[in-house]
């Protein structure tokens, strides 16, 4: 069993007690909620007669659904309507503060949290959506949840849980030019596998990850649970309090900051702490990552060949021939030169303020290909705002890009952008499951938001570090 | 405050269904699409839709098509089945369908936290055991197998074989105590006072 890790310490501070299943009953610092898990848990709630105990510790947005065009209301869609009601309804009758589109706040939820400062190192936070463990980046332990565990954490501030093994991914050495935090949890997932994590949390470590930005390091904390692994974290260090600094929660009291401070520095894992399980993975030697596949394990570096089936585990065999069957593609060949005709830059993955000027840097001056549809969708409104304010917005208009507003969007089928028949989509999104992007047929290569950019320029899957350069104008 | 009953499941006794293939996730157990909805009810026809039928809406070759698996009431799957999103409208949709419990190689973790949350035991065995019993289901699919929870087994034809349950979820289901809710609520003393005692609550 793990000992002094950040896991074990967050997990003591917040444990209520243990239950007659074995389990933990754990506190929980903040809920998030958002329009697709909640509304059922409030029902539930309702049948009970139950209230929400702490109605100031949970904060809600609305991402899945809302249109990235017109967010007026009605929404032009009815069922996205009558979920957008049904949680202004929930909100309003339990006082619970709601990020709507009217505030300049809204976004995706793991965008907005850590951008307010409500995300925090050594607190617990849960949410009914599998990517909460985007929060882990500040050292917060962040978990999803089921909608019976919604409706638990609305009536008691608690989640019965069993404690996980810790398994530390040490990223060592540097990444090099064109290669991000996507490209490392990609390489991660696929070494691991995508069922590799169960049963564990990532705590992920070494120079490769420390000298990644807080962006950076969400991306990689993000995609725990493609690799299985229901929580991921970072140590909190220098790069996470400053950036905290700055956010609502810190910006106008230094005093608060100091007093939280002082109990992020003590929550660290220890340097003799004991792990479950240790993995290291040379950074030096991770080159951007396309997936060739139909899940977020079947990842290849953007110069090596797609894998033989034959070639893998025994029991990887039968998925990777159904997945290359789906997304038309030939083991041998690389995955350069794919065909796509729609390249998708958002996700609560990489739509952030630093994978939007990367991918502007690699767009300036050039033009998406006529067969492509490119689009960018920011992560919140304040991502929106503060990219117009450097002009990106500019810059993708200029190459052709659409610039929409702010939401979950093509990531997943249940608002209007979806993908139409075979498309095929360049998608700095975390998931490339059969049809997940809204469309049976659609097929869906998962990159970075550069190498997203460079797909929408050539029309095709292109190693971002091969583009030609701009002539200068 | 109202009382709860919290029903005991030792055992689950009801005819197989199949459905084969590693990391089945929940996109597909259910779309997204059905899940513009804001409550759980009758999202069971849409389970494994886009499984199940073609863009016209015609059958495909699916078990849960089959006539032969109608009533059945466990599923029987292989590793890693319920990954990706954390969606309970998927375990929902199963059970809507009238799935009570499911013998699999593995589960994602989310997926079988939901499904005990409903009650439903997720149990597993080996890839062979589990392949046996699914080949079983194929030739008697009007046969109970019976999940005993309590004893970790299942037994199907003249068949006993050993499965395992997670220890929490074997206690939650035998015991009864798989409904969390009340039983968190009354230990509210000690959750004030765990809040209190959270240095970064402090405003
Ligand atoms: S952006 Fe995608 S993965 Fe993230 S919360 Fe939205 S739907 Fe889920």
């Amino acid at each position: 069993m793990s000992e002094r890790t950040l896991y074990d310490k967050v997990w003591d501070e917040h444990t209520v007690t243990e239950l007659p299943t074995g389990q933990t009953q754990l506190f929980v610092g903040l809920h998030l909620i958002h329009e697709v898990t909640s509304p059922q848990a409030f029902g539930m709630l309702g049948e009970r007669d139950m209230e929400v105990a702490y109605p100031d510790l949970t904060h809600a947005t609305v991402d899945h659904i809302v249109p990235t065009a017109d967010q007026s209301r009605p929404f032009d869609d009815d069922a996205a309507e009558e979920m957008m009601s049904e949680l202004e309804q929930n909100v309003r009758d339990s006082g619970i503060e709601f990020d709507d589109p009217t505030t300049g706040d809204q976004g995706i939820v793991h965008v907005i949290g850590p951008e307010q400062g409500l995300t925090e190192p050594g607190t617990t936070i849960v949410c009914g959506d599998s990517h909460t463990s985007t929060h882990g980046a500040f050292g917060a332990l962040a978990f999803g949840i089921g909608t019976s565990q919604i409706r638990d954490v609305l009536a008691t501030q608690t989640v019965a849980m069993e404690k996980k093994k810790v398994r530390k991914i040490e990223v060592t050495g540097d990444l090099g030019p064109g290669v991000g935090a996507k490209d490392v949890i990609l390489t991660i997932i696929r070494k691991l596998g995508v069922d590799g994590g169960v049963g564990y949390v990532y705590e992920y470590a070494g120079e490769a990850i420390e000298s990644l930005d807080m962006e950076g390091r969400m991306s990689i904390c993000n995609m725990s649970i493609e690799g299985g692994a229901r929580a991921g974290y970072v140590n909190p260090d220098e790069t996470t309090y400053e950036w905290l600094r700055e956010t609502d929660a810190f910006r106008d009291d230094p005093e608060k900051f100091e007093a939280h401070k002082e109990y992020w520095e003590s929550i660290t894992s220890d340097a003799d702490a004991e792990y479950d399980d240790v993995v290291t993975i040379n950074g030096d030697e991770i080159e951007p990552v396309v997936t060739w596949g139909t899940t977020p394990g079947q990842g290849i570096g953007v110069t090596e060949a797609i894998p033989e089936p034959d070639a893998l585990p025994a029991d990887k065999q039968e998925t990777a021939r159904g997945s290359q069957e789906h997304m038309r593609v030939e083991p041998g060949e690389t995955m350069q030169g794919y065909d796509i005709d729609v390249a998708f830059l958002g996700s609560c993955t990489n739509a952030r303020l630093p994978d939007l000027r990367a991918a502007a840097d690699v767009v300036d001056g050039r033009e998406v290909d006529s067969s492509v549809r490119a689009m960018v969708v920011p992560g919140s409104q304040r991502v929106k705002e503060a990219a117009e304010a450097e002009g990106l917005d500019e810059t993708f208009r200029e190459a052709g890009f659409e610039w929409r507003g702010a939401g979950c969007s093509m990531c997943l089928g249940m608002n209007e952008d979806q993908l139409e028949g075979d498309q095929a989509c360049a998608s700095s999104s975390n998931r490339n499951f059969v049809g997940r992007q809204g469309s049976k047929e659609g097929r869906t290569v998962l990159m970075s938001p550069v190498m997203v950019a460079a797909a929408a320029i050539t029309g095709e899957v292109t190693d971002v570090r091969e583009l030609p350069e701009v002539a200068v104008q | 405050m109202s009382e709860e009953v919290v029903e005991t499941v030792e055992r689950v006794t009801g005819s197989g269904i199949p459905v084969r293939g590693n990391d089945i996730d929940t996109d597909q157990v259910i779309p997204a699409r059905f899940m513009k909805v804001i409550t759980f009810d009758g999202l069971g026809e849409f389970a494994f839709f886009d499984q199940r039928f073609d863009d016209e809406d015609n059958e495909k070759d699916h078990p849960m098509n089959e006539e032969r698996f109608r009533d059945a009431s466990v599923m029987v799957v292989n590793a890693n089945f319920g990954c990706g999103s954390s969606r309970e409208h998927a375990p929902q949709a199963l059970m809507r369908w009238g799935i009570d419990a499911l013998i699999g190689e593995s589960f994602a973790e989310i997926f079988a936290g939901n499904c005990l949350a409903l009650g439903i035991p997720t149990v597993t065995a080996d890839h062979e055991t589990v392949s046996e019993i699914q080949a079983w289901t194929e030739s008697n699919p009007d046969d109970d197998i019976e999940i005993d929870v309590a004893d970790e087994t299942v037994r199907y034809g003249d068949h006993e074989v050993t499965v395992t349950v997670d220890e929490a979820q074997r206690r939650a289901l035998v015991d009864g105590v798989w409904d969390t809710t009340a039983l968190m609520q009354s230990n509210s003393g000690a959750v004030a006072e765990t809040a209190a005692g959270l240095p970064y609550l402090d405003d």
